[in-house]
């Protein structure tokens, strides 16, 4: 069949494409219905990558956080009508040792494959996620987020030490917010700290104990502030917030890195030494993430909730100027995940 | 019920020196009527499709549908008639015999030649005919239009802002493009190329659906090669 692609060819400027899709009898054809805008979708848009990268990766079909309807499926797994998450990492090997996610061979969609700004599309089937029955399709759009907090916890959960009674999240953004909203399901018992720089977002994460505007506590005389600690900032801003948590974590503490940056971040290794503390870093997400972060959601109702609070705008795109216009809102916010209703 | 009737009934006789009709040539990996036909049967409000084909060529575009139609799809391939309305009017009758008359169906009404045509499009028509009776799908007219009675002068220039050009679907409730097509003089039906202007003739209201530029309608060699070129493809040679 011919489907239409809506391909970003250069920082602001979306045009319409066409591909055949050969409908195969091993792969699912999808309709996506809502997707979500993430931050390094904005990134394209806005033209704040490198020159190189964008002549690298445009022409392409942004957004990987979608929820879509089962159009066809020949290999019986799913229903016709039904919704799925689709995991946009597109592996083609497996490794004893190495996820999915972090293989060089995986493509990913909306960066180096095209996204999900596209009339149908066909994935195997197992890279789909039936979503949970609880959960409102708008919060389905990003269950790609959610898997990719899931994921920084699921590392965390190998590489940390059991002593997890006082966990921080540095971050005031989404995935702050879904990390902490996590952390706080799966380990109720702990204390949770919330770090950020602007108030109002923070207030948003009532389910933590403890929310520090950073700009105003000195974190030195907060020297052992928590056991484990995730950063969730990113940008210009992940210097400074690594750089606290290296001296916020008590020794022997687990720092999750999951911000991206364009640069690089000088860090007080001295003090990494010194504490033996553990770096890891966290990308993406593979399906078992999503798996889990699915029946996380299932098994606990009330997250609903606490995500729809995410949900910014609902917005329903049926032309490229609603497109443009949905990311030229998305830009402006500060908080929240703007949600695209596809009607294209 | 939602019924999606594509009308191939064309010769292709302005196909240059293809003797097959223009539905029936390639573009891609598959014949351009599959195109066209999937776009219908894989949208979910869409139950049933037809095809309505020159006579000659019922036995033919079946053996392409057994060919390339995916698994677990079902097209029904019917005759077309002499004119655009006797296509229309089969269309009818066999919605009339195998759906029920009486029932208040849909009926979208495609070019076999527009395999372009978008799963909004789909989604707007439907919704236009339910809540009309119905649409047309237009976009609107880039070049000026110019009104000429005898082909020699020009009688008018109409204001462009006001014209738009027409594409397909065109959807209808069927009861009413039934009652309608009835009503119809000899002379009516004779002049008469578009379903739509059987509603503006009886000053019944035809609702606006918003096309695509990309919904081209494949009729001559030139069409070919820019759906060619918008799917990426290689122009074979000797196209011209």
């Amino acid at each position: 069949m011919i489907d239409v692609i809506y391909r970003l060819t250069a920082p602001g400027r979306f045009e319409i494409a066409y591909e055949e899709l050969p409908l195969c009898e091993d792969q699912v054809l999808l309709r996506p219905r809502w997707l979500s805008i993430c931050k390094a979708d904005q990134r394209y848009y806005q033209g704040n990558r490198s020159p190189e990268a964008l002549k690298a990766k445009l022409p392409m079909a942004l957004v990987h956080e979608c929820a879509a309807e089962v159009v066809r499926d020949p290999t019986g797994r799913f229903a016709r009508g039904a919704l799925v998450a689709i995991c946009p990492n597109l592996p083609v090997q497996t490794d004893e040792f190495i996820a999915e996610n972090y293989l060089f061979s995986s493509r990913f969609r909306s960066s180096g494959a095209d996204g999900f700004l596209q009339e149908y599309v066909l994935s195997a089937p197992d890279r789909l996620i039936p979503v949970p029955q609880n959960t409102s399709p708008e919060i389905c759009a990003f269950l790609e987020l959610i898997s990719v907090a899931m994921h920084s916890i699921s590392r965390f959960e190998r590489f940390s030490h059991r002593r997890r009674e006082r966990l921080a999240v540095w971050g005031d953004g989404s995935l702050g917010y879904i990390t902490a909203l996590l952390l706080r399901t799966l380990y109720p018992q702990a204390r949770l700290t919330v770090l950020g720089t602007v108030e109002e977002k923070l207030s948003y994460f009532s389910f933590a104990e403890e929310r520090l505007d950073v700009r105003r506590v000195r974190l030195v005389e907060k020297e052992s502030l928590c056991d484990h600690a995730f950063e969730c900032v990113g940008g210009a801003g992940c210097r400074n917030a690594i750089n606290q948590m290296i001296e916020a974590v008590a020794p022997e503490g687990t720092l999750a890195l999951l911000g991206v940056s364009e640069n690089f971040v000088d860090i007080n290794t001295r003090m990494v030494l010194e504490k033996g503390l553990r770096l890891f870093g966290s990308s993406r997400s593979g399906v078992a993430d999503f798996a889990r972060a699915a029946a996380v959601l299932e098994q606990n109702p009330i997250l609903g909730q606490y995500l729809e609070r995410l949900v910014s705008r609902v917005l329903p795109v049926r032309s490229i100027e609603d497109l443009h216009h949905a990311f030229l809102l998305d830009g402006q916010q500060s908080f929240g995940k703007t949600i695209l209703r596809w009607e294209m | 019920m939602v019924i999606a009737a594509i009308l191939a009934g064309g010769s292709g006789s302005r196909m240059g020196n293809s003797a097959m009709p223009k539905q029936f040539l390639p573009l891609g990996s598959k014949p351009i009527l599959l195109h066209t036909l999937e776009k219908f049967l894989l949208h979910p409000e869409v139950e049933r499709v037809l095809v309505l084909c020159p006579h000659a060529w019922i036995s033919f575009t079946n053996d392409l549908l057994a060919e390339y139609l995916p698994r677990g799809m079902e097209v029904t391939v019917l005759a077309g008639g002499e004119t655009r309305n006797n296509t229309l009017q089969n269309a009818l009758d066999y919605v009339d015999a195998h759906f029920g008359g009486g029932e208040d169906h849909i009926l979208l009404t495609h070019d076999a030649v527009r395999p372009f045509v978008s799963h909004r499009i789909i989604s707007e028509n439907i919704a236009s005919a339910r809540e009309h009776g119905a649409c047309d799908t237009v976009i609107p007219a880039t070049d000026t239009i110019v009104e000429s009675a005898d082909g020699t002068l020009i009688s008018s220039i109409p204001e462009r802002k006001m014209m738009f050009q027409g594409q397909t679907p065109q959807s209808f409730r069927a009861n009413k493009l039934r009652s309608l097509m009835a009503q119809l003089q000899a002379d009516e039906a004779a002049i008469l190329t578009d379903a739509c202007k059987i509603f503006t003739m009886r000053g019944e209201a035809v609702a606006m659906v918003r096309g695509e530029t990309h919904n081209i309608k494949i009729t001559y060699p030139y069409d070919l090669k820019v759906a060619q070129a918008l799917l990426g493809l290689e122009q074979e040679p000797g196209d011209d």
